[in-house]
């Protein structure tokens, strides 16, 4: 069984889930309101954000990449998706445009995803680099066009997006539940993503093999581009406003999921399921302790801790692993 | 001439940029090349050119830092704490106590890189998220006003009067030249510097050679911290006042500022004249589309663009260009 798990999901899901386990246990003893639908249900609408966020962050991590431009580009598309709706109306605007605005933000988001890849692709550029580059870039050019301000004012219909349920599960878990699997399928049952895991291991030794890795490249940050724009729909149904630099603390946040749900920091190795289990982890904490009546920020410090202490966990299991292997 | 386009590429080619780019706005604009404007420039960059060369020895280490901004902050609000807690203290208690805390904090990070075998960029972000919750949380937020008199007062070390106003330097930029000039002495004229370009070029070959490794994360994670505790000093001698959270978010740019002046991530590559010319070509842009008229929501953009067009002529190689055509290819 557990060796099931291991080989179908990755070697760190059993420790998460211990973690998980722990984390769950110890706030479910001492916050009195964590384990009520309540707070399970705020822990619900507030996962699908960062979570795909750190999704559009998973697929350049795994090709041995960053993409440091995930918010602005989020927020680019979400403002391209307000610019629409504000045409046609503001509050008053129909579903067509919305389709529209849609279609538009996620083209923005694959464009600029496109064009960062492109240029680490066929130039060789370090992707921490170019995707900095992009990241100021977007910036200025969000608050070149917002004057730093916020747009507000959509369709009530939009509220459904962002705090809807159906049948019970709220429509962010939907659609983030809906991301992720298309992310684990793509990871582990196509050609791309097998493609995407060996140039994280070793771009030459993939080129050479016959797999057009710079076109592969490409792709991988505009199936990245894209989910941000996903994900930048998704905050601009939540807050009912769109804000250049909206999540922007959430940046570092999604590679220290990432890392923590197991992917490799060089590339090569990562799963779409452990990293779920991470975001779970962190939001969970976060939760809790703002249940005891910590704040915001002091879960941002555990959240930090928590990566170093696992980490030390896994050079240590590493360490026991080795010495076993001398032994026998 | 040669030599130094081949043992500098990317600091060449910034120059030839950065002299254009000089001689574009001293043309357009008659407000650039005046000392007024020139030592504005200085003095408003001199605390993020204390970050890029402290940030540089952990590049050329072959590592990275996110968390130094953040760090700055720390060290800040530590200092003048402790500060006003011995009821004033002076110029050489508060530097001390800078550069004290600020290598304890890059010790931590160098600790838990080498002692536990984690790439600096899980650490660094970890320690990044970890010291600004910290802060954030002790402080609940509050800015210090309250500076001790010393050290909110501004120094002048330099100023004249011209037709459009004063011209001055002022301490920081004192500072800055003494943090460039140590770095540019540990990495070019001391075994420690060989042994750091070394390092990061190959690891496992440095230690093969005899390099302990752990001295060297620890003087490069260490003078980082070092780096961005006097500059945190600085930027709150500046602005007078200590906020906690507002020094995050910078460690990117001056990232970006770094990594433009030709320091390789992933190491055994970078110079402080190559510092000094990513963070010029920043500033000297910002600084020009503010005397061109431009509107100031439109600098990052630019910015953005110029980085981007920086990295992506980063084949052309000025030194193979410029060279006597040679017929043969032994």
């Amino acid at each position: 069984m557990m060796d099931r798990i291991k080989h179908a999901f990755g070697p760190e899901v059993p420790g998460l889930l211990g973690f998980l386990l722990l984390v769950v246990m110890v706030f479910g003893v001492t916050a009195p309101n964590f384990l009520t639908a309540a707070n399970l249900g705020s822990i619900a609408f507030q996962l699908p954000e960062l979570g795909i966020l750190t999704l559009a962050m998973l697929i350049p991590i795994i090709s041995g990449g960053f993409n440091l431009a995930i918010i602005y580009t989020a927020n680019m598309a979400g403002l391209t998706l307000a610019f629409v709706l504000m045409q046609f109306g503001g509050a008053e605007a129909g579903v067509g445009p919305f389709l529209l605005g849609t279609v538009l933000a996620l083209g923005v988001g694959a464009l600029s995803g496109a064009a960062m890849g492109a240029v680490i692709a066929y130039i060789g550029a370090h992707p921490i680099l170019v995707s900095l580059a992009m990241m100021i870039f977007l910036r200025g050019l969000g608050e070149f066009l917002t004057k730093g301000g916020d747009i507000s004012g959509f369709p009530p219909y939009l509220a459904t997006l962002g705090h809807g349920s159906v049948i019970g599960i709220p429509v962010p878990l939907i659609l983030f539940g809906l991301c992720a699997l298309a992310w684990h399928v793509l990871l582990t049952r196509t050609r791309h993503g097998f493609a995407a895991r060996m140039i994280g291991s070793n771009l030459k030794a993939t080129a050479y093999s016959g797999v057009h890795a710079k076109r592969t490249l490409v792709l991988i940050y505009t199936l990245s581009g894209v989910m941000c724009a996903i994900a930048g729909i998704l905050m601009l149904s939540r807050f009912n406003s769109v804000r250049v630099g909206h999540g922007e603390a959430l940046l570092l946040v999604t590679v220290l999921a990432c890392f923590l749900g197991g992917v490799d920091p060089f590339g090569g190795f990562g799963r779409v399921v452990p990293v779920v289990i991470a975001l779970v982890v962190l939001q969970v904490l976060s939760s809790g302790l703002n249940l005891l009546g910590a704040n915001q920020h002091l879960s941002t410090a555990v959240w930090g801790l928590f990566l170093v202490g696992v980490m030390i966990l896994r050079w240590g299991a590493g360490r026991w692993k080795e010495r076993q292997r001398g032994r026998s | 001439m040669r030599d130094f386009l081949r043992a500098y590429p990317a600091e060449a080619k910034l120059l030839a940029v950065l002299a254009l780019l000089c001689a574009f706005l001293s043309i357009a604009s008659p407000q650039f090349l005046t000392l007024v404007n020139l030592t504005s420039l200085l003095n408003n960059n001199a605390v993020n050119l204390i970050w890029a060369v402290g940030l540089l020895v952990v590049l050329i280490a072959g590592g990275i830092d996110i968390s130094f901004a953040v760090g700055a902050s720390v060290v800040q609000y530590l200092v003048v704490s402790a500060l006003i807690g011995m009821g004033g203290g002076g110029w050489a208690v508060g530097i001390a106590l800078a550069m004290a805390f600020g290598i304890g904090l890059g010790l931590i990070n160098a600790a838990l890189i080498h002692g536990f075998r984690i790439i600096s960029i899980v650490v660094t972000i970890s320690t990044f998220n970890a010291f600004f919750g910290l802060l954030m949380f002790f402080t609940s937020g509050k800015s210090i006003y309250s500076l001790p008199d010393w050290l909110s007062r501004p120094i002048y070390l330099w100023e004249l009067q011209t037709e459009i106003g004063w011209a001055d330097i002022r301490l920081p930029v004192a500072v800055m030249a003494a943090c460039l000039f140590a770095t540019w002495f540990l990495i070019r004229r001391t075994t420690t510097g060989r042994q750091l370009y070394a390092f990061g070029d190959n690891p496992e070959g440095a230690r093969r050679a005899g390099i302990n490794i752990w001295l060297m994360q620890a003087i490069a994670f260490g003078w980082c911290g070092m780096m961005a505790g006097i500059a945190g000093l600085m930027q709150a001698h500046i602005t007078k006042e200590v906020v906690p959270n507002a020094l995050i978010g910078r460690e990117l740019d001056v990232l970006a500022a770094v990594v433009l002046g030709g320091a390789r991530l992933g190491g055994g590559r970078g110079s402080v004249l190559g510092c000094v010319l990513g963070v010029a070509l920043v500033a000297v842009a910002q600084n020009g589309l503010n005397l061109l008229g431009v509107s100031p929501y439109a600098f990052k953009m630019v910015v953005g663009i110029i980085i981007l067009a920086a990295i992506s002529t980063s084949n052309i190689d000025l030194a193979t260009m410029l060279a006597p055509k040679r017929r043969d290819r032994e």
